[in-house]
């Protein structure tokens, strides 16, 4: 292969359908993938909205923040769909993202109403384990425990960041103890969500920090009914994600019929199977079957946006003291 | 002719000085005790070092700047005069074009030249399956397809056998009295000198001197030859 | 500027990364001296297969390890069947054991071709001295591996310096923090560019201070070169060096390729039903892997001659592995952005930046064989006037064939597994073999993507071997 037709074909490909008006939603890689919701989602918007809709992948929630902020207004995105609740103020801070217009009714354990970002799905974190064996209920139960756990690392991993913003949330100042306390516990720390549930698959751990809503997956997919989401007592950390609409957008209505899609049936009826997460809006033909053996937390935890950002760095802190020593 | 204008050759502590001129066509040996300079005055004359001063004259022209290929020398060295991933006929081949875009008439003069050293039928051979004695023909056939009207050879044939070496240079030496080339060659043994070479130049101390005639040289030595030829 | 805690990174990076690169090394001695003087049947593939956790993605390569010494490996099993406490992989050991796993056939490659430079006729003299595997070691082999130790050490201490994955998952925890996390963190908690930067400089750092090191003490000294036989080594045709050399082959196989026997099993069976994009994929890897290659040769061509002259711009080529690929992308994307769209570049750049990450490899075996042919017969060249594209047509490429195949197949082996800088400019459409695995990790499709992780393993390994044998083919004729 020569060089220069690689170029020339590269270049070749990005469509020139001038006319067609076109769609850039930024989200993370896996979102695209032909497991996730990528795939349905382009071909039923684009039925919909007779426009060419651009999924680009940029990594993951950070990444895609990370390279919105390179971009800056120059960026050809109108829409970028997979930040977080934990990346949510520091995305309102670049003032890149403007106000939606799309009315609400949404289906979430808690009132929502911020004016930048729409939520398209949600869940919640816990740890998976295997069905039979003696599990905790409780962050302390498992810190005295002999269970072994896998977790992801804060600095690298949105779950990672959840579980620590999950137990800064539910211990505040005593969070530095309970992971003294659960550092014997603790395998290994992972760079990604991969690489821990791998480890855990493979029999490296009891448990692994995934989602509430990961025994679906084996149930439906693979008909295995052998995982289990452990619940406990002190609730459980949420992790929504949000899309926003850029300022620089040059397809502003085109942006928003987007923003409604993505609150309608087409879209939310997609991501419990694909994202294996939460809708935010109920499809109309309920959610699918294995969801319903899905563990209910009574408390869901998330820690206030506005202060996410400097609870999160104390967080660390004590996260790092604790585990290194 | 080849003259050597006021040479002064010099490497960190080491120095030569040569002024002589040599005879077009004649076979001359260079002798002198080893670390004297014999191989280092052969590598100046082709252009491998440069000298600090001085000229180097072939012919009424200067060649001291020249690059070595540009000189009308080719020249045979200790060792690694043949590369070994190429065939015979590809070594010769070099010759004629270092580039080895050989025309058939080029070819015809390699085969030509295959046969004079006797080696039918090795022209696809690598230089690793040949004897001692069969990669110096190679190399041979080589100088002969070059053309050249200066021949040096810095020992190339010191590892064989007394009776091969001496066919190696009956072989040169027919060669350049066929060719009317001027022979330069590095010698450890007096009666290489003798056999071939009616000149020799005695390299010692410092000093390159004019070509003498070898047998009263070598009859009667200076001192120093005398000390190197052990008496005798 | 960077606080106590980048510096206890530091600190951590350089000393897994120096202790990684030192086992690396000493342990390959004996394998790549059995190598060296054994001959067998099936000796060409156990080079090749054993080159294999190389080139391997990462998390692959970590769980095919974990089969063995993770806490349900086989390791811990037999321990428990024989009544003994299981042995714990978790910490500073398993980040040295995993990087000695990933390296060592590297190192063996780099003395392999260390002890395939001396001259049968050495080893033809030392035999006809009477000299015993003492004294061959003394006067022929160490002074070889004096100057080829220190280069290999070098390089693999540069490929650990930036190492994330690894020293992260099997490090146990943030006491195993190292630079290249620090720089992660940089850019994905505070989005602090600059701070990322300089830990990146002094990642950098180190590794200049490394290859100037091993420039001082591995000084390259001259082995005459020979006539290219195949040669025999009489001294060590004794039974007790046999069964040294068997043993040291047979440990070497076991531990690595029994961690790639697991990836294998572990894979079959996602293998035979691999979805359409996992191919497609594959195709994407490969058309890059060879796009790659070529950009690695002729950059290391050019690299190795300037390195003729100067010595240290092998060290230039090192920062190409040292530095994370998160800052090399970061960089390209900075410096294309306000021209163009830097994904429609994705493809050639990563490209590249692949390209740049095999320099290091490929000048390591470059340089020496490329400085024997110039001393050897740059004179002959010389005289007969053979001069640009000849010399490099009939002298520089045919003496380097070697050297060069090795280096072609292990770029290319290397841009198949890297996942590289197009995980930032990614584009669907043209997704990378290690990033679909990552996507099928992601989407809890873990058979499959052991499935896909075990094509990757087979691709790489065939494109490696394809350009390694074609280097060794005929030479020894």
């Amino acid at each position: 292969m020569k060089p220069h037709l690689v170029i020339a074909a590269l270049l070749a490909a990005s469509p020139a359908l001038a006319q067609t008006p076109q769609l850039t939603v930024y989200t993370y890689d896996s979102f695209l993938s032909e497991w996730g919701p990528g795939p349905a989602i382009k071909q039923a918007f684009e039925t919909e909205c007779g426009c060419v809709l651009n999924l680009v992948g940029a990594g993951d929630g950070a990444a895609l923040l990370g390279r919105l902020k390179l971009e800056g207004a120059r960026s050809d995105a109108d829409i970028v769909l997979g930040l977080d609740t934990g990346l949510i103020s520091a995305a309102r801070e670049t003032g890149l993202f403007v106000a939606h217009t799309i009315e609400t009714d949404l289906d979430l354990p808690l009132e929502w109403n911020d004016p930048l970002f729409l939520p398209y799905d949600w869940g919640y974190f816990a740890f998976v384990g295997n069905r039979g064996e003696a599990h905790s209920t409780s962050f302390r139960e498992l810190a005295e425990s002999e269970q072994k756990i896998v977790i992801q690392d804060p600095r690298s991993s949105t779950p990672g960041l959840g579980l620590l913003m999950w137990v800064k949330s539910v211990f505040g100042d005593e969070a530095e103890e309970i992971w003294a306390a659960l550092a014997d516990n603790i395998v290994t720390v992972t760079p990604g969500w991969s690489e821990a549930y791998g480890l855990f698959l493979e029999g490296e751990a009891d448990l692994v920090l995934s989602y509430t809503t990961s025994p679906a997956y084996h149930l439906i997919a693979e008909e295995d009914d052998s995982k289990v989401a452990l619940p406990f007592s002190e609730g459980h950390y949420m992790q929504i994600e949000v899309a926003g609409k850029l300022a620089a957008t040059d397809q502003p209505e085109l942006a928003d019929q987007f923003l409604r899609f993505m609150l309608g049936d087409a879209f939310q009826s997609v991501i419990p199977t694909t994202n294996w997460m939460y809708p935010v809006v109920l499809p109309d033909g309920g959610l699918p079957d294995g969801f319903s053996t899905l563990i209910q937390p009574e408390t869901a935890i998330l820690a206030p946006i506005d202060q996410a950002g400097a609870l999160r760095d104390l967080a660390l802190d004590e996260w790092l003291r604790a585990l290194s020593r | 002719m080849l003259r050597l204008e006021a040479l002064d050759i010099r490497q960190d502590d080491f120095r030569l000085q040569a002024d002589f001129a040599i005879p077009a066509g004649s076979i001359v040996a260079v002798i002198g005790p080893s670390g004297a300079g014999k191989s280092t005055l052969l590598n100046v004359i082709a252009g491998f070092f440069p000298p600090v001063a001085g000229r180097i004259i072939w012919e009424q022209r200067d060649i001291t700047g020249l690059p070595p290929a540009q000189r009308p020398v080719a020249m045979l060295f200790q060792d690694n005069n043949l590369f070994p991933h190429l065939t015979v006929a590809q070594n010769i081949g070099l010759g004629i074009r270092p580039d080895l875009r050989l025309t058939a008439e080029d070819q015809n003069r390699v085969a030509e030249a295959v046969r004079r050293v006797g080696l039918d039928g090795m022209e696809g051979r690598k230089p690793g399956t040949l004897s001692g004695g069969q990669q110096g023909r190679v190399a041979l056939a080589r100088v002969m397809v070059q053309r050249c009207p200066l021949i040096l050879l810095d020992e190339p044939f010191a590892a064989l056998g007394p009776a091969l070496k001496s066919e190696m240079l009956d072989l040169v030496a027919g060669l350049a009295g066929e060719t009317g080339a001027t022979l330069l060659m590095v010698s450890h043994d007096p009666t290489d000198a003798r056999r071939i070479a009616p000149l020799t130049v005695l390299v010692s101390e410092g000093q390159a001197f004019a070509p003498q005639e070898t047998g009263p040289l070598l009859n009667n030595p200076p001192p120093a030859l005398a000390d190197y030829l052990g008496g005798g | 500027m960077p606080g106590p805690s980048d510096w206890a990174a530091l600190r951590f990076t350089v000393l897994q990364a120096l202790l990684s690169a030192l086992f690396s090394v000493v342990l390959a001695v004996p394998v790549a001296r059995a190598l060296a003087r054994r001959r067998f049947r099936g000796r060409g593939l156990l080079v090749t297969l054993m080159g294999a956790p190389f080139i391997l993605p990462v998390i692959v390569a970590v769980l095919g390890l974990l089969a063995v010494f993770g806490r349900a490996g086989i390791v811990n099993q037999a321990l428990g069947g024989i009544g003994l406490p299981p042995v714990q992989i978790y910490g500073l050991h398993g980040v040295v054991l995993a990087h000695v796993f990933f390296n060592l056939p590297l190192a063996t490659r780099f003395l392999l071709q260390g002890w395939q430079g001396i001259p049968s006729e050495r080893f033809r003299l030392a035999a006809s001295l009477g000299f015993g595997p003492s004294d061959v070691f003394r006067q022929l082999e160490m002074p070889m591996l004096r100057t080829t130790l220190p280069g290999a050490a070098m390089v693999i201490f540069a490929i650990c310096l930036s190492s994330f994955a690894v020293a992260l998952t099997l490090g146990g925890g943030p006491r195993a923090t190292t630079v290249e996390l620090a720089i992660y963190q940089a850019f994905r908690f505070d989005f602090d560019l600059g701070r990322a930067a300089v830990l990146a400089v002094i990642q950098m750092a180190v590794v200049t201070v490394a290859a100037l090191l091993a420039f001082r003490f591995g000084h390259i000294n001259g082995f005459g070169r020979g006539l290219d036989r195949p040669f025999r080594r009489w001294e060590a045709e004794v039974w007790h060096l046999r069964i040294l050399d068997a043993l040291a082959l047979v440990c070497a196989a076991l531990f690595l390729l029994i961690p790639l026997a697991a990836v294998i099993w572990r894979g079959l069976p996602g293998l035979l039903d691999l979805p359409v994009q996992v191919w497609r994929a594959a195709i994407v890897s490969v058309v890059m892997a060879l796009s790659s290659t070529l950009f690695a040769i002729i950059l290391a061509l050019c690299l190795a001659y300037l390195a003729l002259a100067r010595h240290r711009t092998e060290a230039i080529a090192l920062i190409g592995v040292a530095v994370s690929p998160l800052v090399i992308g970061t960089g390209l994307f900075l410096l294309i952005n306000p021209f163009s769209d830097p994904a429609r570049w994705a493809f050639v750049l990563t490209s590249l930046v692949n390209a740049l990450a095999a320099l290091p490899f490929a000048l390591r075996v470059l340089v020496p064989a490329l400085r024997d042919i110039v001393r050897d017969y740059g004179p002959l060249a010389d005289s007969l006037g053979m001069s640009g594209l000849s010399r490099l047509r009939l002298l520089v490429l045919p003496r380097l064939r070697r050297p060069l195949g090795f280096s072609a197949g292990l770029a290319a082996a290397l841009s198949m597994g890297d996942l590289g800088v197009i995980a930032l400019f990614a584009d669907p459409e043209r997704a990378t073999l290690p990033l679909e695995i990552l996507r099928l990790m992601g989407a809890y499709r873990m058979d499959t993507a052991a499935g896909a992780g075990l094509l990757l393993l087979a691709i790489s390994l065939f494109l490696f071997w394809t350009f390694d044998r074609g280097g060794r083919r005929d030479v020894e004729a």
